[in-house]
């Protein structure tokens, strides 16, 4: 039987989800949720995996809320996790611009922009929360944008008709970050929270159904060690570096949500994969990673490409008249701040038609010259200062006098273990917040949601519904030497082993480049049947040649960094078929999954409610064999699912 | 364009270490300086040589991960730019270029061009933050910050760990991340209740981690890829100065 020969188990249900109005539902669930005594919270040990936003966030709070928390990341140090690389802001319904903004539009605006492909009760929760996450990060210093009134700023994003993003110039993720980092370190120093970096979880101790621990490597020493605990809560990101090249840290992997997967927990959506308009093009072959330029510039950059084929004149030598504002042609109301997805389907549609820029053709213009001339150099710089040294150190142009480049680039996956409205996984112990979870973002997320499903995630959701679990279930010590125990290090020990005796012919890097190549072709912007079917038998393959042809240098008792790839990249070779399998089976395009076959006259997205109107929940069931698909049906309420429209 | 390397190679910490010569020809002007080492890591894994290990991560230049020594300065000779910023089309064709680790007595080699920077993480321990649960905030609005101080606060937050400041240091001092904290953090009205006993607690870590003391050659803030004022030392000292006068502990 072959992988794509899916069969179809029972419905997956969230059973913590509530019912009722939708404005009382986070706070009945509060409400009913079983405490822990303080005094025996310093008795329950939890485990987070991951030091970003929603990771660090929660470690923090629940040492603060006196729970003994172990917490990892694979950095130096947890301060580094890529959260840190968010630039353009964080959304919040404070509405203090008097715009019209409201907890409610902040929700319509998400369940919108995601397309329908979200949960409506996690997305209110979120915008509910949105205002109490300004406050928190206020008070812990994080120096937000201020006008000279000293109270906040904020500016709009793409998307969204009103001005709720907050901000710290283009680096809101770094000091949101750095904001958590503290707090974790404070819970550190009153010995809450035991931190250990540069450990990388390879494996989830599962002991009577339930998440109980995980396995470790020592990155340094190379020492395999388990720990236990009474939950596990993975908050370890996205995994947009299957394609190789995406905006993610280098390091970023799927590896700690794939060894959970293996065990048991289903993973939702993996197709949705965000393409971000605004990154700077490729240069050639030795390119490493891709750097995006935040979508606050769509603000005052206007996007454009040449109306003739061919017109390789220096931008500055083409007249207004010649040039073709796509977007704001296309899009009149949204103009240049239309949602990612769809920025991205039109510029590269625009180069499909041979006119975009560049030496590589596969790029578009995104233009200051109106905003300098309109606001002055001295208002741009002082927006955009950062964004814009980066962009010439990269490129070696000026973009205050020659136009940027810009091109789509892999940049989040909305896709990742399917959780309930507590954020527990399909394996109970086993909680994943932030990006490596499926749950608030549907098919396509906004601009400046990430930093805030993190924060919710991590500060307010997880640290309350954790503590349900914890009360209401008998959770017996674990003995350091039960059989799942030692069999949990030893499935670990044994395939460290198996990479290094390989010893055949090709680099790691070699082989993440490849399946890279083939995700972008065949899963990225644009997905066809054809196409999905060539690469899951591309994808195996590969993944055949990786196990008998890798050559990793070195041993697994010292710091061994092709090692460590070696590893995310096998976990990467069984996701990538797992998301073509979801690609090729969701015959709709929604959001950002674009199905070539499923469009509209005009060739925006046609979504099919009638019968997709669900998030695919899969189940593994052995390394290139078909997995089960679980449907979690999708009900919409309050948002009335329409055809997505910003024209 | 064809590059000549010379990079320190150590095993691990014990290891004595020293440098290796490598020659990387087909290097191009767009590649950064780390794709560059990727170029010559790829040659040494088919050749069946160790990689040369370094840290690295986002390469964007906001996480502080990566690290090392190019041609003498921390993070290369180019002003405001970290390495993984650091781009070919800067050095010229035939260039011979040296690469170590950063040096710094509280930063001890792990591998090649890996450190150590833990030392960072304990100075903030030490009272680098602001106590503040989750869930005890006030409304956002109800404390106005003037903009300057905002300004001036987000400068210094800027920082972002690396560790560029202590390489350069001659002393191996840890001032200008010290105070860069310090400063983030003082001028905000919501830093003022823990202040003084901050800066205490910071600098006696700092101190304790074997860092150095600062003797103001401000080769820290020229070597800084953010470009964090010298004047946060300046910050450092007077309120370590107003903390500890009359040899007594200042309170909020």
């Amino acid at each position: 039987m072959s992988y794509s020969d899916y069969s179809e188990g029972t419905p997956v249900f969230d059973k913590a989800a509530p019912d009722g109005p939708i404005e009382t539902r986070w706070e009945r669930r509060k409400f009913s949720v079983k405490l822990v005594n303080p005094a025996n919270k310093r008795k329950v040990k939890i485990i987070v995996v991951g030091t970003g936003l929603a990771g660090g966030a929660a470690a923090a709070t629940l040492g603060e809320a006196g729970y003994h928390v172990t917490s990892f990341c694979y950095q130096d140090s947890p301060r580094r996790a890529h959260s840190i690389a968010a630039q353009g802001g964080i959304n919040a319904a404070k509405n203090y611009r008097n715009d019209g903004d409201s907890v409610y539009r902040l929700f319509y605006d998400t369940v919108k922009g995601g397309d329908y492909r979200s949960r409506e009760s996690n997305v209110h929760r979120l915008a509910e929360i949105s205002r109490q996450i300004i406050d928190q990060c206020v008070a812990q210093g994080v120096p937000f944008a201020r006008e000279y009134g000293g109270l906040l700023d904020t500016r709009s994003f793409g998307g969204v008709q009103v001005s709720r993003t907050f901000y710290a110039r283009g680096q809101t993720g770094q000091q949101l970050l750095l904001g958590a980092y503290q707090a974790l370190e404070r819970q550190v120093n009153a010995g809450t929270v035991t931190m250990y970096p540069r450990h990388e979880m390879l494996e989830l101790i599962v002991v009577e159904g339930r998440a109980r621990g995980v396995v470790v490597r020592d990155m340094i020493t190379g020492e395999i060690e388990s720990h236990l605990a009474d939950a596990v809560v993975l908050a370890t990101g996205g995994y947009g570096n299957v394609f190789y090249l995406s905006t993610n840290a280098k390091g970023c992997n799927v590896t700690a949500s794939w060894r959970a997967h293996r065990k048991g927990a289903l993973f939702a959506n993996p197709c949705f994969t965000q393409i971000h308009p605004t990154c700077i093009p490729v240069s050639g072959d030795h390119q490493s990673k891709l750097t995006l330029m935040s979508e606050s510039l769509r603000n005052d950059g206007r996007v454009w490409v040449p109306k003739q084929i061919g017109d390789s004149r220096d931008p500055r030598e083409i007249p207004h008249e010649e040039r073709d504002y796509f977007l704001e042609r296309k899009y009149p109301s949204f103009g240049n701040l239309v949602p990612r997805d769809v920025a991205s389907r039109a510029a590269k549609e625009v180069c499909d038609e041979k006119r975009g820029v560049g030496p590589s053709g596969l790029g578009v213009y995104l233009d200051f010259d109106d905003a300098i001339q309109r606001l002055g150099r001295k208002a741009v710089e002082a927006k955009y200062g950062n964004l814009f040294e980066m962009y010439e150190r990269i490129t070696g142009e000026n973009p205050y006098e020659v136009p940027m480049r810009i091109f789509p680039a892999v940049h989040y996956t909305m896709g990742g273990l399917w959780v309930d409205y507590d954020l527990q996984s399909t394996i109970p112990g086993l909680y994943v917040a932030g990006e490596a979870n499926f749950s608030d973002h549907g098919a396509n997320r906004l601009g400046a949601s990430a930093l805030m499903q993190g924060l919710s995630d991590g500060y307010f959701v997880l640290p309350v519904t954790i503590g349900d679990y914890l009360a209401s279930n008998k959770l017996p010590e674990v003995a350091p030497d039960a059989p799942e125990v030692v069999e949990a290090e030893k499935a670990v020990t044994d395939r460290i082993e198996s990479l290094l005796s390989i010893n055949g012919s090709r680099t790691v890097d070699s082989f993440h480049r490849e399946l890279g190549h083939i995700m972008w072709d065949y899963c990225g912007m644009e997905r066809t049947e054809d196409g999905l079917r060539k690469a899951l038998e591309l994808i195996p393959e590969l993944r055949r040649e990786f196990w008998n042809n890798v050559k990793i240098p070195g041993t697994g008792a010292e710091l061994n960094q092709s090692l460590e790839k070696a590893g995310r990249v096998a976990d990467f070779l069984e996701l990538g078929e797992l998301m073509c399998l979801d690609a090729l089976h969701r015959k709709e395009s929604c959001g950002g999954h674009f199905r070539g076959e499923s469009q509209t006259e005009d060739g925006e997205a046609q979504r099919d409610d009638e019968n997709f109107s669900y998030a695919a929940a899969w189940e593994y069931t052995g390394r290139g064999s078909a997995p089960v698909l679980h449907k979690e049906e999708l009900l919409f309420e309050y948002v009335h699912p329409t055809q997505r429209s910003y024209k | 364009m064809k590059v000549n390397l010379r990079v320190w190679r150590q095993h691990d910490a014990v290891d004595k270490g020293r440098m290796v010569e490598y020659v990387v020809e087909d290097a191009s002007e767009d590649m950064s300086f780390l794709e560059l080492l990727d170029v010559l890591n790829e040659k040494l894994i088919l050749s069946g040589e160790e990689p040369v290990a370094f840290d690295h991560d986002c390469r964007e230049g906001i996480c502080g991960t990566c690290s090392m020594v190019v041609d003498g300065h921390p993070h290369g000779p180019e002003k405001a730019t970290t390495v993984c910023q650091l781009h070919m089309r800067k050095f010229n064709d035939g260039a011979t270029i040296t690469v170590e680790p950063f040096r710094a007595g509280a930063f001890p080699v792990i591998k090649d061009l890996v450190v150590d920077r833990g030392a960072f993480d304990k100075i903030i321990q030490a009272g680098g933050y602001i106590s503040a649960n989750t869930g005890s905030a006030p409304e956002a609005h109800s404390t106005p910050v003037p903009k300057a101080n905002a300004d001036r606060s987000f400068a210094a937050a800027n920082c972002i760990g690396c560790g560029a400041c202590v390489a350069a240091c001659p002393n191996g001092s840890a001032s200008l991340f010290l105070g860069a904290k310090l400063t983030h953090l003082g001028e905000m009205p919501q830093g003022q209740p823990e202040r003084w006993e901050r800066v205490v607690n910071m600098v006696e870590t700092h101190d304790d981690a074997g860092f150095g003391g600062c003797t103001n050659t401000g080769a820290c803030a020229t070597a800084c890829p953010k470009e964090i004022p010298l004047d946060v030392i300046s910050q450092l000292n007077h309120d370590y100065l107003k903390a500890t006068v009359g040899g007594r502990r200042k309170k909020a």
